[in-house]
């Protein structure tokens, strides 16, 4: 599903990424983590296309296509969802709007017709179902004025309704009550399919409680340093990542 | 008086806090794509091969005189042109506006443009020249009436001429004129002596001083008492002959208890030298009436360097002279390299309302410095502006606005909302409120918005599949939503089109 082979990227010609590689199958769930400022969030950006980073080595291959040279838009259409650790405000843009012309522009993508405004409203209310996402939110602007437990269920949502094959949880967990976190927990593993794959990107091991990864990274210094099953989150949350540092001499 | 400022009045784009890489790409994507898109979208572009007889360039004493010849006007008529011109000499053009506006040499435009001087002698309406129906069949007006939106009877406007005028009989059945003004001088010389220079006296501002000595066509307007007009009435603008001007002239007349919804659209081809438009519409309502003005404006807004364009500077005022009478400006502008326009309204009658709803979109090098003056002289009168500011490029874009309470308007109210919204960090979004209340018993509330179309924003539409220009459609027309409703129905959706359109590479 997802190949990624020695790379590398930058912002403001800052290295954060320094040779990544990493392999996600079909149906697989992985997670990655790290502390704070090793580089997690910038390998979610890198891989859905973000402008303001830039890939200066290296290869990513998403389902025998070259990523790296697809729009973002492109990427998305091809199947690869970002949630946002930060989901953004846009004022003025209301939700059924915003998905009706985020799902046709996949389905015109994939050379089907548009849906109609009966088909689409009656997708909307099967996927609001998924998360809990109260009607009333889906009739207000993209995100405004929702809470940051509102934010989070809306971009599962908006997972829900878009059907990816591979979904990135960025810090998903962030900023979630317990209920609100086993809401959204659940809105994933219900949408998880054979034929899906998840990566979780995470600094705590909380969200790994519900979301039961096949493997774990850890990311460092924008390298991945370790890699093993899930005994391995629970080992990191008992030790903290000094023990990593130590593990790699530091 | 309550006067309730939420926000700042004025905001300079600055530095767009996304990041310096981001930034620094868009900087360096080639011109090259930005510039086709730049070219490409503006559609009306194309000239019509026509035979136009042209009058020589220059504006003197004789040039009025030929004009008004050629329209073989009433000695009155003439009168009012002349004492115009000469009270034109006297002035200077206006310089508070928030514009750069570069000198206009007032010798060196045609003051008249007949495309259809083709045949000699009187002309009759049905020899219209095929070139020009196929002009405004590309256009996308239909004047053949069996082939035209159903509900909408157009006025064709070319230059200096009307073209043609659909509908014309069937609403004659009702009572209603909808002529070229014209016409209108010819067939129904006692209205127009009547209402015309009512509103916008000759003497009202250089613009209106000009236009008054040479204005050519425009459409006129009568709905008689107790009449509901029953179809959109609309003129359609096109300039097209090289170094001319055009100088409309609209007049509407609504007579007690009548109702008009009226459109106007306007385009040009795409020139390097600028074109000069200045016009004058104005409006007389009378008790109980109500009027919808409607503009689409999309004049050529001049390349992506800021070469040509037209300079639209109009003068438009309406005059809610009995009681409980309405009007409503509803304008969405796109086009023009500048735009100086003020859609007005005095509230003379008791109870009477108006209203202003404005979409100003600046692209590229456009400047546009436009708003109202709501005058409350009558009792209970209520006024709403709401005004929508889109820059971007490296546009200037303006709201002017006076809200006026005479001392014997009890009980006037106001609500204006100005929002700002822009793109890029390289254009500017100015507001200029007025407020001069003489009358305690007024409400007066004002409050205004700035806020910014972010990479962010952009970016996360981009991520669930919507490419960057239908984003800032979305982005736009979610924001401009309040004034495009206000529109008539046939429109609104043209005119969303258009907003996404004149922002088309304006984010890299």
């Amino acid at each position: 599903m997802l190949e990624i082979k020695d790379l590398h990227a930058s912002i403001n010609g800052k290295e954060i990424l320094k040779g990544i590689n990493l392999s996600v199958k079909t149906g697989e769930v992985h997670a990655i983590m790290g502390p704070n400022g090793s580089g997690k969030s910038t390998l979610s950006n890198v891989l859905v296309g973000h402008p303001a980073y830039e890939v200066t080595k290296g290869t990513v291959t998403f389902d025998g296509k070259d990523l790296l040279t697809l729009s973002p838009e492109d990427r998305s259409h091809e199947g690869l969802f970002l949630s946002f650790q930060y989901p953004v405000e846009i004022p003025g843009v209301s939700m059924v709007n915003f998905m009706r012309t985020a799902v046709n522009e996949q389905r015109k993508y994939k050379g089907l017709p548009a849906l109609s405004a009966s088909e689409f409203l009656k997708l909307m209310r099967e996927k609001r179902a998924v998360v809990e996402l109260d009607n009333k939110l889906a009739n207000r602007s993209v995100n405004e004025g929702f809470s940051g437990g509102e934010k989070k269920r809306n971009e599962i949502f908006q997972m829900a309704m878009l059907e990816p094959k591979l979904s990135i949880l960025d810090e998903t967990d962030s900023g979630l009550d317990i209920d609100a976190l086993r809401i959204v927990a659940e809105g994933v593993n219900r949408l998880k399919t054979p034929e899906t794959s998840v990566l979780v990107i995470t600094h705590y091991q909380r969200l790994l409680d519900y979301i039961k990864p096949d493997v774990v990274h850890v990311l460092y210094k924008g390298r991945i340093v370790k890699t093993a099953g899930p005994e391995l989150a629970l080992e990191l949350e008992e030790k903290g990542y000094d023990w990593i540092k130590k593990e790699l001499g530091e | 008086m309550r006067n309730n400022n939420k926000s700042g009045m004025s905001a300079e784009a600055r530095e767009m806090d996304g990041r310096q890489t981001a930034k620094r790409k868009m900087e360096e994507e080639p011109n090259r794509l930005i510039k086709q898109i730049a070219q490409e979208k503006y559609k009306y572009g194309f000239t019509t091969d026509v035979h136009t007889e042209v009058i020589e360039r220059g504006l003197n004493e004789e040039v009025v005189r030929l004009i008004s010849a050629k329209k073989r006007e009433p000695e009155w008529l003439l009168e009012f042109r002349l004492k115009a011109f000469r009270h034109w000499q006297t002035m200077e053009m206006p310089a508070w506006a928030h514009l750069t506006i570069p000198e206009i040499d007032y010798q060196a435009i045609s003051y008249y443009a007949d495309p259809t001087a083709k045949k000699k002698g009187p002309k009759s309406m049905d020899e219209v020249d095929p070139e020009l129906i196929k002009t405004f069949d590309k256009l996308g007006i239909p004047l053949e009436e069996r082939m035209a939106l159903s509900g909408v009877a157009v006025d064709a406007v070319m230059d200096s001429i009307s073209v043609k005028t659909t509908f014309k009989e069937t609403l004659m059945e009702k009572g209603i004129i909808f002529c070229s003004i014209s016409e209108a001088v010819r067939e129904h010389p006692d209205l127009v002596k009547t209402y015309l220079g009512s509103v916008v006296p000759f003497c009202d501002n250089f613009f209106a001083a000009l236009n008054s000595a040479v204005f050519s066509d425009g459409s006129f307007v009568y709905i008689p008492k107790g009449v509901r007009c029953p179809m959109e009435l609309s003129t359609y603008f096109r300039i097209n002959a090289a170094n001319t001007g055009q100088f409309e002239r609209t007049l509407i007349v609504a007579d007690d208890d009548s109702y008009v919804s009226y459109l106007e659209g306007c385009t040009a081809p795409m020139r390097d030298e600028n074109q000069l438009h200045a016009a004058i519409v104005e409006i007389v309502v009378h008790d109980r009436a109500e009027v919808k003005y409607s503009t689409v404006q999309n004049w050529y807004p001049g390349d992506v360097e800021g070469k040509g364009g037209v300079y639209n500077f109009v003068t438009k005022r309406g005059h809610c002279r009995g009681v409980d009478s309405k009007l409503s400006w509803t304008q969405v502008e796109t086009g023009s390299a500048i735009t100086w326009k003020y859609p007005s309204c005095i509230l003379g009658g008791d109870n009477s309302q108006a209203e202003f709803y404005s979409v100003a979109v600046t692209n590229n090098y456009q400047q546009a410095d436009t708003g109202t003056k709501m005058i409350h002289i009558g009792k209970n009168t209520r006024s709403t502006i709401i005004s929508k500011g889109i820059s971007a490029g490296k546009s200037q874009n303006s709201y002017r606005g006076l809200v006026r309470v005479a001392e014997k308007a009890d009980n006037a109210r106001n609500y204006s909302q100005c929002d700002s919204l822009l793109l890029g960090s390289h254009c500017g979004a100015h507001t200029f409120p007025y407020m001069d209340v003489r009358n305690e018993t007024a409400i007066v509330e004002h409050e205004a918005t700035t806020s910014k179309i972010s990479e962010d924003q952009l970016f996360y539409c981009n991520q669930r599949g919507i490419p960057t220009e239908d984003a800032i459609g979305l982005i736009v027309n979610g924001y401009a939503k309040e004034v495009l409703n206000k529109l008539p129905m046939e429109f609104a959706v043209e005119a969303q089109k258009l907003l996404t359109v004149s922002l088309e590479g304006s984010v890299g």
